[in-house]
C-alpha cells in the first residue's frame, strides 16, 4: 500500500499528491512517469512524475480528473492508501547543455515539466517555459516554473491571465526573437501536435512526452503502441519521450480515443 | 526410487502386463462445448478416484521408465502413478512435489502428449500412452481440495539471501527448490499480483487462479518471500540488491514483448497483442462489470497464430461473446504449433479455422477502428529451416473479411529490462540471456537466467525445468565458493 501523505487542491479539476513510495523516489528521474492501480478492481493508469522527495521518501504527481479512475484518485484524501504504485518507467530525459530550451506546456503537462525544467536549467540552458491553459484557475505550479526558469511565459486561451493565446503564439513569439536550440513539449496530444507542427516549421529540434493508454508499463502488453517515423514504438519502453517531428500525432489522438465509448456507457450505467 | 518396495513389487504381481495394456485409456471429463463456451469455468473437470486408479492400473511399471527421460523435469512418473494405484493418493501428491513445485498447473498445461506420454511403453505396443497428466492433476487436486496440503522439507536457513527477479513458472520453481535447501529467498515481480504468464496469460477456464493462489502460498509457507510492484532495472537495480546482501541473482523475467506483423493499418483501434487481450480478461478481469479495466467484446474476432496463445485468445473471444472467432493461421493444421487438446475444443466449441491465410493489411473506418482485413491464401511449398513445409502465396488470391476484433498472437521477444541492466552480462543478438548447463551466466557468475529470458518464448514445463537446473545450479556456486 502506498500512503498519501500531502494533498493540494489547484483547481476543481487539478489535484497534487504526495505519495509514500521510497524507493521511486529514490531512483526516479526527470521524465520518467509510474503506474497507478487504486484498488482491487482498478485499472493500471499511466502517470509522469512531478517530482520527489528522497528524504520523506514521497513522490509528487499532479492529476486531471478526465476520466473514472483519475476522478476516482482526485477524490482521495490524506491518509488514503493506493493499492498499487509502480516505476519509475520509461526512459529518463536526456540532459545535456543545449543553449536555450523551450518548456512547452499545456495545462497540467506543467507537472512533468517541472523535473525537466529543473535538470535542464542545472545542466546550464537557458530555460524559456511557456506555460498555457484554457483559463487562468488552470495554470499551475507557475512559482516553481519560475524558480527553475530564466523566463515564464504565460498563456490563455481566454486572457484571462497572461497573454491571450495558445500555446504556440508563445513558443513562436520566442523563436522569433532569440535562437532556440531545443523544444520540450508536454500536454494534451492536439496540444502537442501543434508545437510539433510549428517548431517542425521554424526547424526546431523538439521532443514529445506522451501519455498513452497503458496497461504493465513494461512492454509486455504494446497498448501503447504509437507510429514515430513510420516505425511502430512503445511508448513505456521506447519512450516516453520521441522526437516530435516523427510521432503520428493523428494515429496516436484515435488510439487515445480506443475504449471512450465502453467507458461512457459504464458511466451511464 | 522405491521400485523395489515390497507394496510395488506386489502391485506389479496383481495384474500381468498384457491386461494392463488392455484396458482403454480414460477420457478426461470435460464440460459440454456448447455450456462452455460461454462461460469462464474450467473445462477439463478431472478424473474421478475410480477413473484414476483404473488409469494408473495401465501403467507397466517398466525397469526403465522411458516416460521419465521426456519430462523435463525428470518426475517420478512410474513412482507416483503407482501411488495412485493403490489409493494413496496424498503419497502420490508428496512424489510429484519432490521434483515439481507446480504440479496441479503442470497436470493441466504440459505438452504431455510431446513429453512423458510420448515415451510411454505403452505406443511401443501399439497401445495409447498412460494418461499421465490427467493423473498428475488428479493427485494435486485430490491434495489441495483434501486440505492436508503437505508442505515440502526445508533444510534450515543458511542465512543466504537469493533473489529471484520474476513470479512465473520458471521463478517460482527455482524459488521452491531454493528454499528446499535453506536459502532466504525474495521473489521479485514487477505485476501487482504474483504468477506471471500463469495469472496473465493462461485463462481461468484452462487454468483456474485458484490453483496458482495454492501453490503460492505453499511457497510462502516454505518462507519465500514476494514483492509485487517491484521492476528489477527500475525500482531497483541488480546492483543494489547486491549491496543488500543477494548473493546471487535468478532472471526469469519472460519474454514479455510483444511481436507485431508491421502491416497496414496494424496500429487501428481493436487490433491488439494476445498479451494485452489476456492480460486485460484474466489480470484485470476486464469482462466483469465491477473491473475498472475496460475490454472490447468483439463480435467478429479473428487471431493471428495458431500457437496456445492463439488458442487460448481465440477462446476466450468467444466467452466474450462473439459470433465469429476465427484463427487466420498461414501454414496448415498439421504444422500448428498448439496442442491437439486445445484446437479440439477449440474447434468443439465453434472455432473458424482460417488455414494457410496470412493478413496483409488492415482496413479502418471513420473512427479509426478496425472494420476489415485483408488475407492473402497460401499453399505449401518445400520445407523451410524448421522442416515445416513452407507456406507461399498464391498470386492473386486475395479475401476480405469483415472483423471488429483482431488480436495478433504471433510470438513474443524477450524482455529487454533486467538484461539492460546488468553491465557486461551476455545477450544474444534475440535478447536473451546466455547461460551454462547450470544456468548460469556466461560472464556474471552470481546471475542465473532460465525460462523465456533464455529461450525466447517456450512452454511452461521447460521453465519450470530451468528454474530447478538453477536452484542447484545456485545452491553448487554458493557452496563451492
Amino acid at each position: 500500500m502506498y500512503k498519501i501523505v500531502k494533498k493540494e487542491k489547484f483547481s476543481d479539476l487539478v489535484t497534487r499528491l504526495d505519495i509514500e513510495a521510497p524507493l521511486i523516489a529514490r531512483s526516479r528521474k526527470a521524465g520518467h512517469f509510474v503506474i497507478v492501480k487504486l484498488d482491487e478492481k482498478g485499472e493500471r493508469i499511466p502517470l509522469t512524475i512531478a517530482g520527489s522527495d528522497m528524504e520523506k521518501g514521497t513522490i509528487t504527481l499532479v492529476i486531471q480528473a478526465v476520466g473514472h479512475s483519475s476522478s476516482k484518485l482526485c477524490a482521495m484524501n490524506e491518509g488514503d492508501e493506493i493499492a498499487h504504485v509502480v516505476g519509475p518507467l520509461g526512459k529518463a530525459t536526456h540532459i545535456e547543455k543545449f543553449g536555450t530550451v523551450v518548456c512547452a506546456c499545456g495545462g497540467v503537462g506543467t507537472a512533468p515539466m517541472l523535473p525537466i525544467a529543473e535538470a535542464m536549467k542545472k545542466a546550464g540552458n537557458r530555460v524559456i517555459s511557456v506555460l498555457a491553459a484554457r483559463t487562468k484557475d488552470l495554470i499551475i505550479l507557475e512559482k516553481q516554473m519560475r524558480a527553475v526558469s530564466d523566463e515564464v511565459i504565460i498563456m490563455t486561451d481566454d486572457g484571462s491571465y497572461g497573454e491571450k493565446g495558445l500555446v504556440t503564439n508563445g513558443v513562436e513569439s520566442v523563436i522569433n526573437r532569440e535562437k532556440v536550440d531545443l523544444c520540450v513539449t508536454i500536454g494534451p496530444a492536439i496540444m502537442m501536435k501543434f508545437v510539433s507542427l510549428l517548431t517542425k516549421k521554424y526547424e526546431v529540434p523538439t521532443v514529445a512526452s506522451l501519455n498513452t493508454i497503458m496497461v504493465d508499463g513494461t512492454g509486455m502488453c504494446g497498448a501503447c503502441r504509437v507510429t514515430v517515423g513510420g516505425e511502430t514504438k512503445f511508448v513505456c519502453v521506447d519512450g516516453p519521450e520521441f522526437d516530435a517531428h516523427q510521432v503520428d500525432f493523428d494515429e496516436m489522438m484515435l488510439r487515445l480515443g480506443a475504449y471512450k465509448e465502453i467507458e461512457l456507457q459504464a458511466q451511464n450505467k | 526410487m522405491d521400485r523395489n518396495a515390497e507394496w510395488r513389487d506386489a502391485l506389479r504381481k496383481e495384474i500381468k502386463a498384457k491386461d494392463r495394456t488392455t484396458i482403454e485409456r480414460v477420457e478426461m471429463n470435460e464440460l459440454e462445448a456448447s455450456y462452455r463456451r460461454h462461460c469462464r469455468e474450467e473445462v477439463n473437470q478431472g478424473l474421478t478416484a475410480e477413473q484414476a486408479i483404473q488409469e494408473a492400473k495401465r501403467c507397466l511399471d517398466c525397469a526403465n521408465p522411458t516416460c521419465m527421460q521426456g519430462c523435463p523435469v525428470g518426475i517420478d512418473i512410474p513412482g507416483f502413478v503407482k501411488n495412485i494405484e493403490r489409493g494413496e493418493f496424498l503419497e502420490a501428491a508428496k512424489v510429484l512435489k519432490k521434483t515439481s513445485a507446480l504440479p496441479a498447473v503442470c497436470g493441466r498445461v504440459c505438452p504431455q502428449e510431446k513429453q512423458c506420454e510420448s515415451q510411454c511403453m505403452q505406443i511401443k505396443m501399439g497401445k495409447k500412452p498412460v494418461a499421465i497428466g490427467y493423473l498428475e492433476r488428479f493427485a494435486a487436486d485430490y491434495e489441495r481440495e483434501s486440505g492436508n496440503i503437505a508442505v515440502p522439507e526445508c533444510a534450515s536457513c543458511n542465512g543466504k539471501k537469493v533473489g529471484v527477479i520474476g513470479s512465473g513458472p520458471a521463478g517460482l520453481s527455482c524459488a521452491g527448490d531454493l528454499a528446499k535447501y535453506g536459502y532466504d529467498v525474495t521473489v521479485f515481480e514487477a505485476l501487482h499480483e504474483i504468477g506471471g504468464v500463469l495469472k496473465y496469460g493462461i485463462p481461468e477456464f484452462r487454468l483456474p487462479n485458484a490453483v496458482v493462489d495454492v501453490e503460492i502460498e505453499n511457497l510462502k509457507k516454505m518462507g519465500v518471500k514476494f514483492v509485487t510492484d517491484c521492476v528489477v532495472g527500475k525500482t531497483i537495480t541488480p546492483e543494489e540488491l547486491k549491496q543488500e546482501g543477494f548473493e546471487c541473482l535468478f532472471v526469469a523475467s519472460g519474454a514479455g514483448l510483444p511481436r507485431f506483423m508491421n502491416i497496414p493499418g496494424e496500429n487501428l483501434i481493436n487490433i491488439l497483442s494476445s498479451n494485452e487481450y489476456l492480460t486485460r480478461v484474466n489480470l484485470m478481469d476486464a469482462s466483469s462489470d465491477d473491473s475498472d479495466t475496460p475490454v472490447f467484446k468483439g463480435k467478429n474476432v479473428a487471431i493471428i497464430g495458431g500457437g496456445n496463445t492463439a488458442m487460448d485468445s481465440v477462446r476466450t473471444a468467444l466467452r466474450l461473446g462473439a459470433e465469429r472467432a476465427m484463427i487466420v493461421y498461414r501454414r496448415s493444421e498439421e504444422e500448428m504449433p498448439a496442442r491437439v487438446e486445445e484446437v479440439k475444443h477449440a474447434k468443439e466449441e465453434g472455432v473458424e479455422f482460417l488455414t494457410l491465410h496470412n493478413p496483409i493489411e488492415y482496413i479502418g473506418d471513420e473512427k479509426g477502428r478496425v472494420k476489415a482485413m485483408r488475407l492473402q491464401k497460401m499453399e505449401l511449398g518445400e520445407p523451410d529451416a524448421s522442416g515445416r513445409r513452407k507456406p507461399v502465396e498464391i498470386p492473386g488470391a486475395i479475401e476480405t473479411i469483415e472483423v471488429d476484433t483482431v488480436i495478433v498472437a504471433i510470438g513474443v521477444s524477450p524482455n529487454p529490462i533486467v538484461p539492460s541492466s546488468i553491465e557486461g552480462l551476455d545477450v544474444s543478438c534475440k535478447g536473451t540471456i546466455e547461460v551454462n548447463d547450470e544456468m548460469q551466466s556466461n560472464s556474471i557468475p552470481t546471475i542465473f537466467a532460465g525460462g523465456d529470458i533464455v529461450r525466447g518464448g517456450a512452454t511452461v514445463i521447460l521453465a519450470m525445468g530451468d528454474g530447478r537446473k538453477a536452484a542447484a545450479g545456485i545452491h553448487k556456486y554458493l557452496s563451492e565458493k
